[in-house]
């Protein structure tokens, strides 16, 4: 059975680092002169600060850790296998090619959303890659295999911009964005990016049947009335849309996708379709609030979001999968 | 009240044929046994009636052409346990025989107390209801045989397909699991089990189709099919046969 609190604590736990990311930030605001900043009547400054620097901050780390958490559950339940993270598909490299296009030719200074659109074009064009790879087979296996091959393109693809940079200042600029980031994002990267995540919630999110019907294998789930292809095609889409378009905006962040599943799963009856939506929750919290140590974090450069990920994420991961395998 | 009819079924899988061109008439009521040795093309049989498998040949499913239907028409239509399944998430008992209720969802919404009804009604016959708290995955064989089987129960579909549903159970449980599938069938449903034990398929079917490289070799009652003839041929092997109330066959040497 699903713990009964394990809701409200996730739901809890998201606004609170929803609220914390709006009220922590390289300049302290006290609480009360941030109230009233919100409300309208306070200093400008405060009021831009906390407006236009915090709150698509706070936006997109909530937005992007839930997709890459919810992709993470809807992939380990569609592919079976508790490696699977949203990056098996090649949507994340697809993205990170298209950003890393954009700074190496230079379109990235013609305008900020410049970045972000070409990532997220990338992320489609890995799609269409993908589709014909594995488009007509019903196999998980040929779409690992398909999103393994799409990835490693698309990765060398990244390495050989790095190659050919004119400049270390050109690699220096690819390798930070590839780190992944929210610092200096703006409503134009919220906008561009809140409709692709919504499209993905949507898709993944309504697989839970299907997944847990998975559960027996594919004879047992199509034997259950699943369809197996149209299951296939949704996830394919909504991963290549939803973590293409938050990738476009936070650059490359790891170990979300794969370790709030493995969080989230003991909390469950452990079925497919009862780790979707918590994993959501939790990826919202958990990247809202690494955003948030990441500023609190003292440091000569601000901390990179997937820096931080990994080195949180890691050892938790581990501690996490040694309980949980009775080792310890 | 289902029935079930194949119309030349071919498979071919890799090049290799499977099955050749096997009809036959499946009607309500009746426990069929498929037999015949390893290889012989009984699983993909029952999968090509499903439409899990590429097939030549018309399968109609209560006159109805199985391939007119949806796959949630067919789901409710026909239960099936497959051969040999790996259970790929550590689920409870009880979670895992609620999976057989999705064929009968609406979208967007729980189980119903009908649909728990169900489920503890498929429990109880398969006897597994004390178990219904136990994880799936770390129960014995011959448990999770029969947990399996409560998963097909739990569909309370007209038909049943079963592949191999007594394989790792104990003597007494292929007794039960034969008197369960027996019961289905008496109580007006089609119930088709792919099935090793000659006498057991004996004992219980009404009838058996026997399958050999393929090809459907005989079909009909047991005590009519299962003669020493074609033991010999089908499996190479001579049997005994015992005379008396209820048939008995048991397997002796092989021919070579």
């Amino acid at each position: 059975m699903t713990r009964r609190w394990l809701w409200p604590a996730l739901i809890l736990a998201m606004l609170v680092a929803g609220v914390l990311g709006v009220g922590i930030g390289s300049t302290s605001i006290a609480p009360g002169r941030a109230l009233a900043a919100l409300a309208g009547h306070g200093d400008p400054i405060e009021r831009a600060i906390l407006i236009e620097l915090r709150l698509p901050r706070a936006i997109l780390g909530l937005a992007v850790g839930a997709m890459l958490g919810l992709a993470g559950a809807a992939l380990q339940g569609y592919l079976r296998n508790p490696l699977a993270e949203p990056s098996v598909l090649g949507a994340s490299n697809g993205a990170a090619l298209g950003a890393v296009v954009a700074l190496y030719f230079g379109i990235a200074e013609w305008n900020a959303v410049a970045l972000p659109v070409l990532a997220i074009a990338g992320a489609l064009v890995t799609l269409a890659a993908l589709f014909a790879l594995a488009g007509r087979s019903e196999s998980p296996l040929t779409l690992i295999l398909a999103g393994i091959a799409v990835a490693t393109l698309t990765g060398a693809g990244i390495s050989l911009a790095l190659n050919l940079s004119p400049n270390p200042f050109a690699a220096m600029e690819i390798m930070t964005w590839l780190l992944g980031s929210l610092e200096d994002r703006s409503f134009r990267h919220v906008l561009l990016a809140l409709p692709c995540i919504a499209i993905g919630i949507v898709l993944l999110a309504g697989q839970g049947r299907a997944l847990d019907a998975l559960t027996l294998g594919e004879d047992g789930a199509a034997a259950l009335g699943i369809d197996l292809r149209a299951t296939r095609m949704r996830l394919m889409l909504g991963v290549a849309i939803g973590v293409g378009g938050a990738v476009a905006v936070s650059g490359a962040i790891g170990f979300v996708g794969l370790i709030v599943p493995h969080l989230v799963r003991p909390l469950t009856d452990r079925s497919p379709s009862a780790v979707l939506w918590p994993s959501a929750l939790a990826g919202a919290a958990l990247l809202a609030l690494a955003d948030v140590a990441v500023r609190v974090i003292p440091a000569t450069n601000e901390l990179k979001l997937g820096v931080v990920t990994a080195f949180l994420g890691v050892p938790v991961f581990l501690v996490h999968l040694m309980r949980e395998r009775r080792l310890w | 009240m289902v029935s079930i009819a194949a119309d030349r079924v071919s498979v071919s899988l890799g090049g290799r044929h499977v099955v050749r061109e096997v009809s036959a008439a499946l009607t309500p009521g009746r426990l069929v046994g498929v037999l015949g040795p390893n290889g012989a093309g009984k699983s993909t049989l029952v999968r090509a009636l499903l439409g899990l498998v590429p097939h030549h040949g018309n399968v109609t499913i209560d006159g109805i052409a199985r391939t007119a239907m949806s796959r949630a028409a067919i789901a409710q239509a026909v239960a099936y346990l497959p051969q040999g399944q790996v259970l790929h998430w550590p689920l409870t008992v009880a979670r895992l025989v609620a999976l057989g209720r999705l064929p009968h969802l609406a979208p967007f919404s729980r189980l119903a107390d009908s649909d728990h009804a169900a489920i503890d009604h498929a429990m109880a016959r398969a006897g597994v209801t004390s178990l219904a708290d136990r994880l799936a995955t770390e129960l014995s064989g011959g448990e999770r045989a029969r947990v399996l089987l409560a998963r097909a129960l739990a569909v309370e579909a007209p038909a049943l397909i079963a592949d191999e549903p007594l394989a790792s159970l104990d003597p007494a449980h292929q007794i039960e699991g034969m008197e369960l599938l027996r019961a289905e069938a008496d109580a007006g449903r089609l119930v088709v089990a792919v099935l090793h034990d000659l006498t057991l398929a004996a004992r219980f079917c009404d009838r058996v189709l026997v399958m050999a490289e393929g090809a459907l070799v005989a079909d009909g009652a047991p005590r009519h099919v299962l003669t020493a003839e074609l033991l010999a041929r089908v499996y190479g092997i001579t049997a005994y046969f015992g005379e008396g109330a209820t048939p008995m066959l048991v397997p002796l040497d092989r021919l070579r």
